[in-house]
Order: C-alpha cells, then sequence, then structure tokens
C-alpha cells in the first residue's frame, strides 16, 4: 500500500437515512395521536399489532441472530400474564406498574430454563422450551386461587385503578403498546450495532469461526435468551392488561404466541430488523381480510409461510434486500475511503 | 487401439464463484493407469470429484464409456462403473468391515469383484470382518476403502491419496495391489502425494498447477527437471 | 401397595405406545437430522384414516392397520420427497418451520373435515376382557395387546436396521452422506423411504391411540412431546433406549395420575426436565454417544 494516505472511516449511516429517519419520526408521531383519530376498534387492533410486532421481533433476535430457534415462547407470554394478574388482584399493585415486575420475573425464571434446556441441540432444543412452556401452562391450571383451569379476570377496582374515564383508560393501554414495542426496537437496533451485536452477527453467520475468534458462544446465547425473555414477559403482561383476563390454555397457547409470531417473523423476513415488522403488518392484513375462513385461514398461512421459506429463505425483505440493497434500519458496517 | 473409457475434455470446476480447475483435458484406455501429480490445492482431488459426480460441471466435459456423465448425481455415475476412493479413506463409523463392503457392492454390478474376492486381495480384512471399520488400522482402513470401491465393480477406479498417512512398507503392500486391479480391465486415475510411487504404477502422469494442465506426458518418459518444472511453474 | 403395583404396570403398558410415537421420531432424526414437529399430528391424522377405514369398509380397528400402514407410508415418501428434501441442509430453521407449518395444516385441515368433536374407535368385546395375574393385579387385555405390538414394532426396526441391506443404506447415509452417494446410494430416495417407515410406525401408533383414548384434530402437539421426551430419556442412539423411556414417560404419568388427575401429564414433564438435568445424554445412551 503506497501513495495517498487515505482515511478510512467504518460508519453505517448514510444521508439518505436522515430522510428515512424523519418518515419514521412522522409515523411514531402519527401512531402516538391515534387515539385522538382512531375508533376504540382501531385503538385495539393496533396495540394488538404492537404487541405482534414486539414478539415478531423478539422472536427473531432470538432465532434469527442469536441461532435458538424456540418454539416455547408462549412460556413467557403467560408468565408475564400471570405475574400481572397476580400482583394486580393480591397485592393491589397498579396493572401497569405490574409490567416490568413480569418483565424481570420472567428474565429470572429464564436462567435455570436455559440452563435446563440449552443442553438439547437444534431442532430438540426447540421442542424442550416447548416442554418447559407445558408445564408452565399446567402448574397455572393448579394454582387454585387464580381459578385454576379456567383462570382468572381482573377486578373492576383494578381495572379503574388505570383511569376512571374508559377512553381514557383504552388510551394509555394503547400509549403503553406504542411504548413497549418502541422500547423493544430501540433496544435491539442498539444491540445489533453494539460489540455484542458483532458478536450476535459472527456467531449467525459462523459458529464455528466466531468460538475460534474469541467469542463466548454460551454467555453471548444465555444474555440474547434472558433479555428475550423479560421482554417478552412484558408484552405478555400487556396482552393480558388488554384483555382483562388470563387463563391457562390462553396465556400458553402455542399457536397464538409462536407459531404465529414465527410465521410472521419467516414471511417478513428472518435475520433483519425490518423483516419482522413487515411480516406483522403483512400477517394483520391477511388476517383482517381471511380471517372469515376460520381454520382454512391458519392453512392458508402455513402453506404461505412454508413457501416463503423454500422460496425466498430471507422472507419478502430479504428479497426486497438483496435486490435493492435498501436499509431502513442502518445496521451494515460499510468501510469507507476518503 | 480401443477407444478410450474416459474422455475429460475443457472441463472446468467451481467452488461457488472460486473457479478451481481450468479447462483440464485427459484420456485413459481400459487397464491403464493415469496419476495426476501436482502441489497441494492445484486441483487434483476436485478433478476427481467432478469425475465422480460430487461436483456438477458441463455434461460433456466428462465422457464415459461415450456417453457424457458431467451433469450426473454421484449415485448415477457410480452406476455407470465408476468408482472413487475418497482422501481421508471416509468409512462408515458405524458400519462392520464387512458392511462398508457391502454397501460398496449394494447396487450389485456383475464383473470380477465380490466380498470374496476382496478377502483374498486383503486377507487381514477377512479376519476382522465384523470389527468396527473405524477401529483398523490406517493401512488396513485403506485396504476396506479400496475394497469398498471395488465392490461396485467398477470399470474406472479412482484413488484420492492413497498413501496418506501410511507407512512406506505399508504404502508398498497397498500399491502390490494394483496391477491385480487393472489386470481385470479396469482403468485407475490416483491422485499421490508421492511422486515416486505413482510414477512407477502408472502408464500416463498429468500435473495440474493452479487448476492447469502444465505438464502431460508416459511416466516412463518424464525428467524429474520436467516435474519440478511443472510443479513449481519455473 | 398392591395399587401402586398395578399403577406401575399400567404405566408400563402405556409407555408402550409412547415409545411407538418416539421411534417414529428418533428413525428419521438418527438418518437425516431431521425433527418432525408435525409427528404428533401425524399420528392423529392416522387415527382418522382409521376411522374412515373402519367407516367405510366396516371392518375393526385392528383389521384397519393393513390399510393404515400403506397409506401413511406413502404420504410419508411424497411427503419426504415433495416437500422436506428441500429443506434439508446446514441450517436447522428450515426444516423445522416447514414442520411447523406442517402441524398447523394437519391440524386445521382436519378441523375442518371432522370438526373438533371427540371420536374414538371401537375394538369390540376386546375391550372390556381382562389378564388375571396372581396376586389379584388385573390388566386389561387390549393395553397388553399393545404394549406387545409396540415391542414387535421396535423389534422389528432394529432388525431392518442392522440386518438388512436399506438398514445397513440407512447408517450410511447417516454416518456420511457424500460417500454414500459414491456408493450408488440415492439420500433422496433413502430419506424417503425412512418417513414412510416413520409414518408406517406412526399408522400403527395411531390406531392403537384411536381405540385406547379419545382423540380429536387438536392432541397431535402433545403426542409430539411425549415422543420427544421418551427419545432424549432413552439416549438419542438407540431404539431399545427409546422404549425405556416411553416406559419411564409412563409410568411417571400414571403415578401422577394416581397422586392427583390434574398431575398426570405434568409428573411425566417433570420426571423428562429431571432426567434433563442429571443425565442430558439419556438414561440409557451409550457410552462415547
Amino acid at each position: 500500500m503506497n501513495g495517498a494516505m487515505r482515511t478510512v472511516r467504518v460508519g453505517s449511516a448514510g444521508p439518505a437515512h436522515r430522510l428515512v429517519f424523519a418518515l419514521l419520526a412522522a409515523v411514531v408521531l402519527g401512531l402516538a395521536a391515534a387515539p385522538y383519530w382512531a375508533d376504540r376498534d382501531g385503538i385495539r387492533l393496533l396495540g394488538e399489532f404492537f404487541a405482534y410486532a414486539a414478539l415478531a421481533s423478539l422472536w427473531n433476535l432470538l432465532a434469527g441472530y442469536a441461532g435458538l430457534v424456540s418454539v416455547g415462547q408462549q412460556a413467557f407470554v403467560g408468565l408475564g400474564g400471570y405475574v400481572m394478574v397476580t400482583l394486580a388482584i393480591f397485592v393491589g399493585v397498579n396493572p401497569l406498574f405490574a409490567i416490568p415486575v413480569a418483565g424481570l420475573a420472567a428474565g429470572v425464571i429464564a436462567v435455570p430454563v436455559a440452563s435446563l434446556t440449552f443442553r438439547l441441540r437444534g431442532a430438540y432444543f426447540a421442542i424442550g422450551t416447548w416442554v418447559v412452556a407445558e408445564v408452565f401452562r399446567l402448574l397455572c391450571a393448579q394454582i387454585g386461587a387464580l381459578g385454576g383451569g379456567s383462570g382468572a379476570s381482573l377486578p373492576a377496582r383494578v381495572v379503574l385503578g388505570i383511569a376512571h374515564d374508559r377512553a381514557m383508560r383504552e388510551a394509555i393501554t394503547y400509549w403503553v403498546a406504542l411504548a413497549l414495542m418502541l422500547a423493544v426496537l430501540g433496544v435491539i437496533v442498539l444491540l445489533l450495532r453494539s460489540r455484542f451485536g458483532l458478536a450476535l452477527t459472527a456467531i449467525r453467520d459462523n459458529e464455528l469461526a466466531a468460538r475460534s475468534n474469541g467469542v463466548e458462544v454460551g454467555r453471548v446465547k444465555l444474555l440474547v435468551y434472558v433479555l428475550v425473555a423479560a421482554a417478552t414477559g412484558m408484552v405478555g403482561a400487556w396482552i393480558f392488561l388488554q384483555k382483562l383476563r388470563v387463563s391457562p390454555d390462553s396465556a400458553f397457547d402455542v399457536n397464538d404466541w409462536t407459531a404465529l409470531v414465527i410465521f410472521m417473523t419467516v414471511i417478513g423476513g428472518i435475520g433483519s430488523v425490518e423483516g419482522p415488522i413487515i411480516g406483522t403488518v403483512i400477517f394483520f392484513i391477511m388476517r383482517e381480510s381471511l380471517s372469515d375462513l376460520g381454520s382454512v385461514y391458519l392453512m392458508i398461512l402455513g402453506l404461505v409461510a412454508i413457501g416463503v421459506m423454500l422460496r425466498a429463505p430471507r422472507g419478502l425483505w430479504g428479497a426486497v434486500a438483496a435486490r435493492t440493497g435498501w436499509q431502513v434500519i442502518p445496521l451494515r458496517r460499510l468501510l469507507r475511503l476518503e | 487401439m480401443s477407444e478410450p473409457v474416459l474422455v475429460v475434455d475443457r472441463l472446468d470446476a467451481f467452488y461457488g464463484d472460486f473457479q478451481a480447475l481450468f479447462g483440464v483435458s485427459a484420456e485413459l484406455r481400459a487397464g491403464e493407469v493415469l496419476a495426476v501429480i501436482g502441489a497441494n490445492g492445484a486441483g487434483k482431488s476436485t478433478l476427481l470429484k467432478t469425475i465422480a459426480g460430487l461436483m456438477p460441471t458441463r455434461a460433456d466435459a466428462v465422457r464415459f464409456d461415450g456417453a457424457p456423465i458431467g451433469a450426473l448425481a454421484a449415485h448415477k455415475v457410480v452406476a455407470r462403473g465408476i468408482a472413487l476412493v475418497p482422501e481421508g479413506r471416509r468409512l462408515f463409523p458405524s458400519l462392520s468391515v464387512e458392511e462398508n463392503l457391502l454397501v460398496g457392492g449394494q447396487l450389485r454390478r456383475p464383473g470380477a469383484w465380490s466380498l470374496a474376492r476382496v478377502y483374498e486381495l486383503f486377507p487381514v480384512l477377512a479376519e476382522r470382518r465384523h470389527t468396527p471399520a473405524t477401529a483398523l488400522s490406517g493401512g488396513q482402513q485403506q485396504m476396506v476403502a479400496i475394497g469398498r470401491a471395488l465392490m461396485s465393480n467398477p470399470s474406472l477406479l479412482l484413488c484420492d491419496e492413497i498413501s496418506l498417512g501410511l507407512a512406506p512398507t505399508i504404502v508398498r503392500d497397498i500399491y502390490a495391489c494394483v496391477p491385480r486391479i487393472v489386470g481385470e480391465g479396469t482403468a485407475m486415475v490416483m491422485v499421490e502425494q508421492d511422486i515416486g510411487q505413482a510414477l512407477a504404477a502408472a502408464k500416463f502422469v498429468i500435473c495440474l498447477q493452479e487448476g492447469r494442465v502444465a505438464l502431460t506426458g508416459v511416466a516412463a518418459q518424464v525428467s524429474r527437471a520436467d516435474i519440478a518444472a511443472a510443479y513449481f511453474g519455473v | 401397595m398392591l395399587d401402586w403395583v398395578n399403577t406401575i404396570l399400567q404405566g408400563v403398558l402405556l409407555g408402550g405406545l409412547y415409545a411407538m410415537f418416539a421411534a417414529g421420531l428418533s428413525l428419521i432424526f438418527g438418518v437425516m437430522r431431521l425433527v418432525n414437529i408435525a409427528h404428533g399430528d401425524l399420528i392423529v391424522l392416522a387415527a382418522y384414516v382409521a376411522l374412515v377405514t373402519t367407516e367405510a369398509l366396516g371392518i375393526g380397528p385392528l383389521p384397519a392397520i393393513v390399510v393404515v400402514v400403506p397409506v401413511m407410508a406413502l404420504i410419508g415418501y411424497g411427503l419426504q420427497r415433495g416437500l422436506l428434501n428441500f429443506t434439508l441442509g446446514d441450517d436447522i430453521l428450515p426444516p423445522l418451520l416447514v414442520t411447523f407449518g406442517l402441524s398447523i395444516i394437519i391440524q386445521n385441515g382436519l378441523l375442518e373435515i371432522f370438526t373438533a368433536d371427540s371420536r374414538k374407535l371401537q375394538a369390540g368385546p376386546i375391550e372390556i376382557a381382562s389378564i388375571h395375574l396372581p396376586g389379584g393385579i388385573a390388566l386389561g387385555t387390549l393395553p397388553v395387546i399393545q404394549f406387545l405390538v409396540a415391542v414387535a414394532v421396535i423389534g422389528a426396526l432394529q432388525l431392518l436396521l442392522y440386518r438388512t441391506a436399506l438398514g445397513r443404506s440407512f447408517r450410511a447415509v447417516s454416518d456420511d452422506q457424500p460417500v454414500a452417494q459414491l456408493m450408488g446410494i440415492n439420500n433422496r430416495h433413502i430419506f424417503a423411504l425412512a418417513m414412510a417407515i416413520s409414518l408406517a410406525v406412526v399408522a400403527v401408533a395411531g390406531v392403537l391411540l384411536a381405540v385406547r383414548s379419545n382423540f380429536d384434530p387438536a392432541i397431535g402437539p402433545a403426542r409430539l412431546i411425549f415422543g420427544f421426551e421418551a427419545v432424549i430419556m432413552g439416549g438419542l442412539a438407540s431404539l431399545w433406549g427409546t422404549l425405556a423411556g416411553g416406559i419411564l414417560l409412563g409410568v411417571a404419568q400414571t403415578m401422577g395420575a394416581r397422586i392427583d388427575p390434574g398431575w398426570q401429564i405434568l409428573a411425566g414433564h417433570l420426571v423428562f426436565l429431571l432426567v434433563l438435568a442429571i443425565r442430558p445424554s439419556g438414561m440409557f445412551a451409550r457410552p462415547g454417544q
């Protein structure tokens, strides 16, 4: 290397992204104002959308980046719901404040869960996580004080504790969902842009090579697992706050909280930040237009997911990004010679 | 002169975007032995893998008994009579010696070789027929690998580095079997690091250098200097 | 005391069924490292095929096995060649997601055709017959037959794997796929045959399940989990270990149920987690595996 001195800059954001950020900010502001322009059903749907977008992004972090393909995330959704309801009913905690506690509980419980399930490899790990979720479901069904197998509702005094006015209560619940989703996305983006994110990307691309380059694969995976569990627990707490009741079968439902979430992530594009969000949008469009078909709609969803997995394993966003090089959230590091 | 069994015609081979072989050509007739020599990474193993169908290439880049086979999958290539003794032996660890041989012969191609003939060629294997194959010594494992390939009664046998990691006396024993193999009319292509061994056993030799043929000739006639030049490109 | 002996014996007999759930799962994992999430739903599918067969032909459930086995084996061969072969590779995600999708499709397809109603196959007078053992223990004839069938199926699989040319090919492909191809083995065909045999076992298991208890389209995932637990507890490598794992699970469940009916399934899961904690390679794994 001779000739003129060159500065090498490692960066990832370009000027074109300022426009994208401005657009994103406008969308977020518009969404924050939704209680002023949308009707009750709209607010409810959007809140549900935020919850699913967060779950899909979290599962993507787990499976798409850390290589931990779990089909047992319903364990933490349900756990979050049960912790929130328990705190609200027996301790009298405002359910909004119970959400972070639910997250903490899910994170703490994830440690022993990981120490067991991490003994299983690959697809067997997946089913192992499912067994754990089933154990949680069956244990919750044994708790008589929470209604056993039929579950429990949030009492009126607890619900009124959030806000006396119903519209206000629904607006607050909605804002919490928006904040939760934004926080989840923000943490994921920050995480992936940090040194830790580089370690994760290295593991995703080649676990053996990452290991031999000094990445502590086991610790990185454990950390991601616990973090995702905690956030999933918070989302779970929110989901059952909106439903106002919890039961073992709904709280630990593998189809609602894992199968659908996986399908969204795969259809949108696993292994990118944008993919799960796009997948959630597609899922909601499909659901709103096809749900009259009942079980046939779920069959169509399964077929679409299989088709995408075989034809475009990086999902719709992956296919678009491969063609255009687009990246809404700048994560890639480019070496620039100046 | 008879028609060649194997014709390799301007063969290119790729690992993804990386080109490993550039326009390699060669010919071989029944009962003849061709030695392929060259430095590490020159493309010797790639040539064998491509002939055996483990790596796809242009259909007519490999012709066998007159038919283009370059695009066939490996399991179809074997059925036509080409067997490969892979580098590192690659025996099936959960199978016994005899089971390894039987898997080699499961296509039931007619020909001179059978379980009994392989045991006759390598008597030590008969004694250890029920031992797990990978519990044998290196030399015995190499015998299983060769026997396994012979069990398909190939008209062309490809051998990848059969002397690798073996003691010289054992290498000599193994090479002593070559005349009996080609005596059945089988043609052989052998990739070797051990040039002396290869030139002694072969009728023809080609030397690869960075994926291209750098030298081709009759084994008995090429000089050490020619080989050194072809090896290192000086 | 006698009650407990009885409970344990019931658990052993139930374990035979679980071992059959596990054997099919174990076979395809061994040959192609595929974990089939739809395995449980395929068991349920087999139960419905048996239901249709008994109703259409007017025959009993046990003779219906003669029809259900080839039907399921064909489905297995087609499924593998037409779909699952395209998911195999270094990445574990595609087979997992595709079989997950399949699971949802089978469940909802069955729901669409047969509704969510519980069904059961009637085997006739044999259902109430029992065998009396000394000491006042009575075992149902049907569960005993089911257990013997399970042992026979696992024994047959063992013979197939270690005494036949096909079994040899299965083990060769499992060891080293590229070299197996060099022996003239068409891996895709071998994978499809393995899936066909797996689903033939599933067919027998499905019929036995349908005779033993009620079934509906939603019970597949739990059968997958039982089979999976038996596989892991038995140690991944051995079919007889799988039988032992199935028996352990069956005994844990019947003993749990004796303590409290709500604890039947839970007790099985807890024993599984316990085994995972103390012997992660399974109770009966051979050393070095």
